[in-house]
């Protein structure tokens, strides 16, 4: 056995066409993995990480074929090799991970069972043997209850524990090589550190190797030994991970590490509009609730919001973070009247809005609009470019013809694309192209209120990076009022005025960037701040051992009638059970910051100097959090 | 709405990527391409052979009466079920009639009626089937209740019924066969209808404040053409035996005009004395069902399967 598990030599992959030359894919793309080692691939989508990643199956996307090169497993050419010896290496000695593990899982099927499937298939293992095999592997990802999680359906389990369960599955068979496909890029920072964790410590103990594509910089430096930086089918630099993070060569890779937001820290903007202007608020949400279901007095059945105060000054970005499913969404779309709040009002200019967009008026719809998430199911692919953006000059503005042609031109324009594209179908436009003429869509409105529904979240760093900064621009030009909505701490403190931090329905936080971050005082915060991964190689290891990352990862949101929600993940927690019987009341500890926890503030701060407080590793937190 | 069929395919053809995923080897890193290239419609040599066929009778459908050597109620042959010879291209059917001559007429009568019966029931079916998507709550109750009512009677047995009972003309056996797949369209329009009623770009529109019209016709409609476009053709199969089963069983078109089907049932004594004059205009119903489904074949593939689940 040759210490070279992997040779990729000079792959190169075309797409072939009919009636043209084929348009090449990969052009020469070499790399090598060594056994026990973790090789990442990153590049932007388009780059052809994944078909360079899927070589190593010797599998190729419908479409494409392999025009050139070698991948040699152990020595042998992959790509020389008929389908039936491809079939017996699939599987058995390289696995592949797929990015959603959702939906990858048969509902319908136990969990133990779609775990062991492939490798009783393949004869590696008896199933007693795979049983046994799943139930340790369980134990080494640090999933709950391994003696039974076998038992479990898909449905039972958390998205990062599923994502885990994959990393189970694809290891089963005791792979040589495995493939991880951006494993945690759907993931919420939090789930996404416990996921890196476990697979890093298991591919460290069962010394398999393993290429790791995604796009994220920062991920790649807590995980890989070596690393490949793609762009547009070829290889800019290669290098380990120490090299490429600390020494990067080429010009490309700067631009990416530039993409990598620093930790969340406060900057302070300009003013964009007049004082005076400024002062009055565009929109107030005032003690709303909110759910789905039946509402039976001012409860709805499912109730998703609860007695939320925010409020948006004209000209102004509030960054509204928090976990999946804290409600972050809902609340923009009671907002926007997509849902009905069972209680409380919102107020636009001193005027209460009807709870349900059927009953606004076409004005006040005008005045708040939603952008939605995914930019690729809100743009209709059935409509030019120019009519999705038209529409709305045409039904709110009443602009026609040429009007409306030299509006949608001057729009395009504003949002940084080229006016050819109003004669395009949204099919023909890259991700953050879509992205950007859905928000040239909702402009066109001439909002007061934008709502960005996560509009970065399905992007690349580099392009989602792109995006961020055409909204501080069109925000500067437009003196339009932004609510933006996401779970990346980063990205919200890089820009916005005012930050809302939900957890479990519930405002536990806000106020100015500066006072939510500067210092963080809320743990849940604190746990949110410590979670985003730094471009820095240990600093995966470095969080796992901060207090918050100890008692606040691996946990879920449970939710309770009483008592703070985040009472099981908080370190914080007073031990004589007032954080479990009461709901912590809203404090104001300054002018426009609010604050909800039992915890005196200076508590928080002052208790990390108590030696019974203390796990290893924590006055690293006590030294960040001055930094802040 | 076959041409339409056609349009809407060379629509999608003719929108290609262009190759500016080329990259231009300067350091300005643009954006890369993600969509994916599109996927022409390639026919597989069958589905060539089928459109070949399809087009052949389409012509002899609009031709048939002029190149017929007879007309269809000739009784020119001396004998009934003759053989094929020279001037009875196919023999002579049971009557003395030449079968070639009423094989031609018949394409005529088989397929206008089929297909003037099938736009009936697209018309019907998506009318209903879009608004009981769209409008939801009790009208989409009613209208699929009393849908799965007439789903629920065999196609045959109601046609029967409703054809007794009125007599049995052109215009009635059109707007039987139209309602009663009406039923079917009505199903898949709905299915339709409703998976694009919940995508982001409808509720977007109806956040914006846009009217019901503006949404069927301009959000929803767009996207289910190709997929309803498809079905057409297997719709239009299922009227074509539809049809001729009534023909078969004497409640279809009525003697002397020709028809594939009754031409079947008309001949199957003959097939004791070795005649084919049933097997003929059997095989012509085959040639032209099949074909149209071997063409929709191929189409729901390029499309991905993705039409293939819908259309149950």
């Amino acid at each position: 056995m040759t210490e070279m598990l992997l040779e990729v030599k000079d792959l190169k992959i075309q797409a072939p066409k009919e009636n043209a030359p084929p348009i090449p894919i990969v052009k020469g793309v070499s790399f090598n993995v060594k056994r026990g080692q973790v090789v990442a691939l990153i590049g932007e989508s388009g780059s052809g990480k994944t078909t360079i990643a899927l070589s190593s199956l010797a599998y190729c996307k419908p479409g494409l074929e392999f025009s050139g090169g070698e991948v040699r497993l152990d020595g042998q050419d992959l790509l020389q090799m008929s389908d039936v010896q491809h079939r017996d290496i699939r599987g058995r000695r390289v696995a592949y991970l797929a990015q959603s593990a959702a939906a990858t899982f048969n509902p319908a099927i136990t969990i133990g069972e779609q775990v062991t499937e492939s490798s009783v298939l393949h004869g590696i293992l008896t199933q007693e043997g795979a049983n046994k095999r799943a139930e340790r592997l369980y134990r080494a990802l640090e999933l709950p209850d391994p003696d039974r999680m076998g038992r479990r359906y898909p449905h039972q389990v958390s998205g990062g524990q599923l994502q885990r369960l994959m990393a189970a599955m694809a290891l089963c068979g005791k792979p040589d090589l495995m493939i991880l496909d951006e494993p945690t890029t759907a993931l919420d920072v939090t789930t996404q550190i416990e996921v890196l964790k476990a697979f890093k410590k298991v591919i460290r103990e069962e010394q398999s190797a393993a290429i790791y594509v995604t796009h994220d910089l920062a991920i790649v430096a807590q995980i890989a030994d070596h690393i490949v930086v793609l762009y547009s089918g070829r290889v800019q630099e290669q290098g380990s991970a120490e090299q490429i993070i600390t020494r990067p060569a080429h010009n490309y890779t700067h631009r990416l590490m530039e993409a990598v937001r620093p930790p969340p820290t406060s900057v302070t903007h300009e003013e964009y509009t007049d004082k005076d202007d400024r002062e009055k608020p565009a929109i107030v949400m005032d003690d709303v609730t909110a759910g789905y279901g039946k509402i039976v007095g001012d409860e709805p059945q499912f109730t998703i919001l609860r007695n939320i105060d925010v409020q948006v000054d004209k000209a102004q970005v509030v960054g509204v973070i928090g976990e999946s499913g804290c409600g972050k969404s809902t609340l923009a779309r009671v907002a926007a009247g997509l849902l009905g709040a069972a209680k409380g009002k919102v107020v636009m200019e001193g005027k209460t809005l009807q709870p349900s967009m059927l009953k606004r008026s076409k004005d006040d719809l005008r005045k708040v609009q939603f952008v939605y998430q995914m930019a690729d199911t809100a743009l209709n692919p059935k409509q030019l470019i120019g009519d999705i953006i038209g529409r709305p000059l045409e039904f709110y503005l009443g602009l026609t013809g040429k009007q409306k042609r030299e509006r949608v031109a001057e729009l395009l324009d504003m949002v940084e694309l080229p006016q050819e594209f109003a004669n395009r179908y949204q099919m023909e436009l890259s991700g953050g192209q879509k992205q950007r003429v859905n928000l040239a869509r909702h402009l066109a409105a001439k909002p007061d209120i934008l709502l960005c529904d996560e509009v970065t979240s399905a992007l690349d760093s580099i392009v989602g990076d792109n995006v961020i900064k055409l909204l501080t621009r069109l925000r500067k030009k437009t003196g339009v009022s932004i609510v933006f909505i996401t779970h990346d701490l980063s990205t919200v403190a890089s820009f916005s005025d005012r930050i809302v931090v939900l957890y479990a329905g519930r405002v536990v936080e806000q106020g100015t960037t500066d006072q939510v971050l500067n210092p963080p005082y809320h743990p849940y915060t604190r746990l949110l701040i410590t979670s985003v991964p730094e471009l820095r190689i240990g600093w995966l290891e470095d969080t796992m051992q901060t207090r918050e990352a100890a008692v606040g990862i691996a946990r879920g949101v449970e939710l309770t009638a009483v008592g703070c929600p985040f009472f099981n993940r908080c370190p914080l927690g007073i031990e004589d059970g007032t954080c479990e019987k009461e709901t912590p009341a809203y404090r104001q500890p300054a002018q426009g910051h609010v604050i909800a926890c039992h915890q005196e503030l200076e508590n928080v701060i002052e208790s990390e100097e108590k030696p019974q407080m203390i796990l290893k590793g924590y006055d690293k937190v006590g030294r960040e959090s001055q930094l802040y | 709405m076959n041409d339409e069929k056609k349009s809407d395919i060379e629509a999608k053809q003719s929108v290609d990527t262009d190759p500016k995923a080329e990259e231009s080897s300067s350091d300005q890193f643009e954006e890369l391409q993600t969509a994916p290239p599109k996927q022409k419609l390639k026919l597989s040599w069958v589905g060539k052979i089928a459109v070949v066929i399809i087009a052949i009778w389409i012509v002899i459908a609009f031709a048939g009466p002029y190149i017929a050597p007879f007309h269809e109620a000739d009784m020119i042959a001396d004998d009934s079920f003759l053989p094929a010879d020279k001037q009875f291209w196919l023999g002579s059917d049971y009557l003395g009639r030449d079968t070639f001559s009423r094989i031609l007429w018949g394409a005529r009568t088989t397929i206008g009626i089929s297909f003037i019966s099938t736009l009936a029931a697209y018309f019907v079916g998506i009318t209903l089937g879009i608004a009981a998507a769209v409008k939801g709550g009790w009208t989409d109750t009613i209208l699929s209740r009393v849908n799965d009512a007439i789903l629920s009677l065999p196609t045959i047995m109601l046609g029967l019924i409703i054809i007794a009972a009125l007599g049995s003309s052109i215009p009635i056996l059109i707007l039987t066969a139209g309602l009663i797949y009406a039923a079917s369209v009505y199903r898949i329009a709905r299915a339709l209808g409703q998976d694009i009623m919940v995508a982001d770009f409808v509720e977007c529109a109806r956040a914006r404040g846009e009217g019901v019209w503006w949404i069927i016709f301009r959000e929803v409609l767009p996207n289910c053409a190709m997929p309803l476009a498809t079905d057409f053709g297997l719709r239009l199969v299922f009227v074509v035996l539809f049809i001729s089963s009534l023909s078969f069983l004497g409640l279809g078109v009525q003697p002397p005009m020709s028809d594939w089907g009754s031409m079947v049932r008309e001949n199957l004594q003959g097939l004791g004395y070795g005649s084919f004059a049933a097997i003929w205009p059997a095989l012509a119903i085959a040639t032209l069902t099949i074909s149209v489904n071997l063409v929709v074949d191929d189409i729901s593939a390029s499309a991905g399967g993705k039409l293939a689940g819908k259309m149950v």
